[in-house]
């Protein structure tokens, strides 16, 4: 069943020198259940689509033009209202980039997620959603006592749990999570991605991950999707991807990772940067780094097309071989 | 990469550290320190010995805390150790004084982890990259001062370096400005260079580029070279030989393929198997570690490892194992294997 539909997706942050379009026709959905590794760059626009999902992008920041089914309703045409009161996080919840900042240093622990409870479902009292924290707490592998405990008494895999026991705190159908990995140390890492393992098959929760670390996808997730400049390049089930990938892009950043199981193998880097977005290039915004860019890639965009079931992929290449 | 050449190493032993130990003073409210009985020590490095040679990437690894960023600065004497000795082509340098310390910065250097935090934003890259030899006075006719800049620019493939010159930080991107801190490390043809994270701010698809870079520049002129990091798959690539660092001690060394096929420690079988594998069909290891560092104002008693350790024994609490060569080039400091 899918649960979340994304249909040409598009969002601008307008700034004083032009609109910078951060994400363009984005499709892709996640059904019950499944897990959505969402990669690529810094500033590729992986952020911005998470953010334009819950409808919380900074000021500055707008949803030109899309649709975002969540249980076949269209998010795009909530009200504000509507989205604070049945979307966020009783649907769509979000585990925040940077588990050190993401929480108030000034208010407890259990405070917060008690907040968190008491916003989204107004008729929970105080007692009922510190019971539930506690709960929550425990699901996530910390001591329940610790509620009253300021985040600077957390070490950094605790705080990254208690951001999680808060994303779970209204029951959502989909989490969103902004890298969730990165700033722990490798070990805490892996507790953090065997935590969210865990949940997801406890709860039967969707999941959406974002990373740059391909690797940390690759352990979790059921599904790929990477981005590149606003635009999806390439969509499908993640051992397919890895094994067969179609554009040269997703090729690419998969031999930027370094294995440490496998046997030594050259490590190759992309050339070149991602392109400025306020001026991003003509036709396929990934030609200026690409070994296979042809005449047309310079001219026009290529469309996402469906190679197979549940496979797509935006490149011209793949177009002239059928 | 994935260097078949492995480069030269030299005999030659450029840095020699022993029993280094850096413990930092935690500082008590006033009625604490005047009732506490004892001062209160963070013990960031506790007694560790290596050596690097010509011409060899030593890669020091482990977790936030383990006290391998205070290993580097405290051999570029950025902060003073609190006991041991650090050689530096044979002459300990922790006894120097500030003046005789200026002179050898020459044939010392250092490269940050954030090129967008460690370039002034108002200084040029010519600026940037010729302020060695003009703070150390090494070259003084400007004209040599730049032919100098533009030859180190080449090298760290920032071209054509006369396009760069007069640029600043801002208009170059996070690649070529980490690559413009090379350059300015390696400007005054040093002997030993401190590398602290260096491609950690960097986006994945360049991090293997500046690695070769590295790597090229370290065989090419020959420098002694730390690699300070906690990525394993990467420190893999790029080291001759690797270190485990845990709560200031140094628990296992060995050249580079055997420590991370054979490691021997719990500790280091523990870390390989925690680093993601960017492979969906490959088997995930069942166990984790519990729990997370402890922390250094009061190390475990014994092995510091023990607390998390799946193999820890009653001798593990009591003794605190000595780093001893098992196997050739191979050092481990465990009880399993004394």
């Amino acid at each position: 069943m899918v649960l979340l539909d994304v249909e040409n997706l598009t969002t601008y942050y307008s700034t004083l020198r032009g609109p910078v379009k951060a994400a363009e026709s984005v499709s892709f959905n996640v059904k019950k259940g499944e897990a959505l590794g969402l990669a690529g760059e810094s500033g590729c626009g992986k952020t911005t689509i998470a953010l334009s999902l819950l409808r919380i992008l900074p000021p500055g920041g707008r949803i030109v033009d899309g649709k975002v089914l969540f249980k076949g309703g269209n998010l795009l045409a909530l009200s504000e209202k509507e989205m604070r009161e049945n979307i966020r996080w009783k649907g769509i919840s979000m585990i925040f980039q940077g588990a050190m900042n993401a929480l108030n240093p000034v208010y407890t622990v259990g405070y917060q997620i008690v907040e968190a409870i008491r916003t989204h479902e107004r008729n929970v009292s105080k007692d009922e959603a510190k019971e539930r924290t506690k709960k929550l707490l425990e699901l996530v592998g910390i001591e329940p006592s610790r509620l009253n405990n300021y985040p600077h008494e957390f070490s950094g895999g605790m705080r990254q749990r208690a951001l999680i026991a808060m994303a779970l705190a209204c029951n959502p159908d989909l989490v969103i999570a902004d890298e969730p990995g990165t700033a722990l140390d490798v070990i805490v890492q892996a507790q953090v991605l065997r935590l969210i393992n865990g949940l997801k098959d406890k709860l039967n929760l969707a999941l959406i991950m974002i990373a740059h670390d391909l690797s940390m996808i690759a352990e979790t997730c059921d599904k790929l999707a990477i981005m590149y400049a606003g635009y999806l390049v390439e969509y499908g089930d993640i051992t397919k991807l890895f094994k067969e990938p179609l554009h040269p892009y997703t090729r690419d950043l998969i031999e930027a990772f370094p294995s440490i199981k496998a046997p030594k193998r050259e490590m190759a880097s992309i050339p070149g940067s991602p392109p400025d977005l306020l001026n991003p290039p003509h036709g396929c915004r990934f030609h200026p780094r690409c070994k296979f860019a042809m005449d047309k890639c310079r001219k026009e965009v290529p469309r996402l097309i469906e190679t197979e079931m549940d496979h797509m992929v935006a490149c011209h290449l793949v177009g002239a071989q059928k | 990469m994935g260097h078949k050449n492995r480069g030269l190493i030299m005999e030659e032993i450029v840095i020699k550290v022993e029993n280094l130990k850096k413990w930092f003073p935690v500082k008590l409210g006033f009625f604490k320190t005047l009732t506490s009985r004892e001062e209160l020590f963070v013990r960031a490095v506790d007694g560790i010995s290596f050596e690097i040679r010509r011409g060899e990437i030593f890669g020091l690894a482990g977790e936030s805390g383990s006290g391998k960023t205070t290993t580097g600065r405290t051999l570029l004497r950025l902060i003073e150790p609190t006991e041991g000795e650090i050689y530096f082509e044979g002459k300990d340098i922790t006894k120097l004084e500030q003046s005789e310390m200026k002179q050898l910065r020459k044939e010392i250097q250092i490269i940050f982890q954030d090129p967008y935090e460690s370039l002034n934003p108002r200084m040029t890259i010519n600026a940037i990259v010729s302020e060695p030899l003009r703070v150390l006075k090494v070259k003084s006719n400007p004209l040599e001062i730049e032919r100098k800049v533009k030859a180190i620019l080449e090298d760290v493939e920032v071209t054509p370096p006369e396009e760069f010159l007069l640029r600043y930080p801002h208009e170059l991107s996070g690649g070529q400005r980490q690559r413009v801190g090379i350059a300015r490390a390696f400007i005054l043809n040093p002997k030993f260079v401190v590398a602290d994270e260096p491609v950690s701010m960097l986006d994945v698809s360049i991090r293997a580029e500046i690695l070769d870079l590295i790597f090229s520049m370290v065989k090419k002129y020959q420098a002694a070279f730390l690699y300070i990091t906690h990525d394993l798959a990467l420190a893999r690539h790029v080291c001759d030989q690797i270190a485990i660092m845990y709560l200031g001690k140094m628990m296992e060394r060995a050249p580079t393929e055997k420590l991370i096929y054979e490691p021997l420690h719990p500790y280091t079988k523990a870390l390989i198997s925690a680093v993601p594998v960017p492979d969906p069909t490959a088997k995930r290891s069942e166990k984790t570690l519990k729990g997370e560092i402890p922390s250094p104002v009061s190390p475990p008693s014994g092995c510091r490892f023990h607390t998390r350790c799946p193999e820890a024994m009653e001798v593990c609490r009591a003794k605190i194992p000595e780093l001893i060569e098992i196997k050739d080039e191979h050092y481990v400091a465990c009880h399993l294997y004394t």
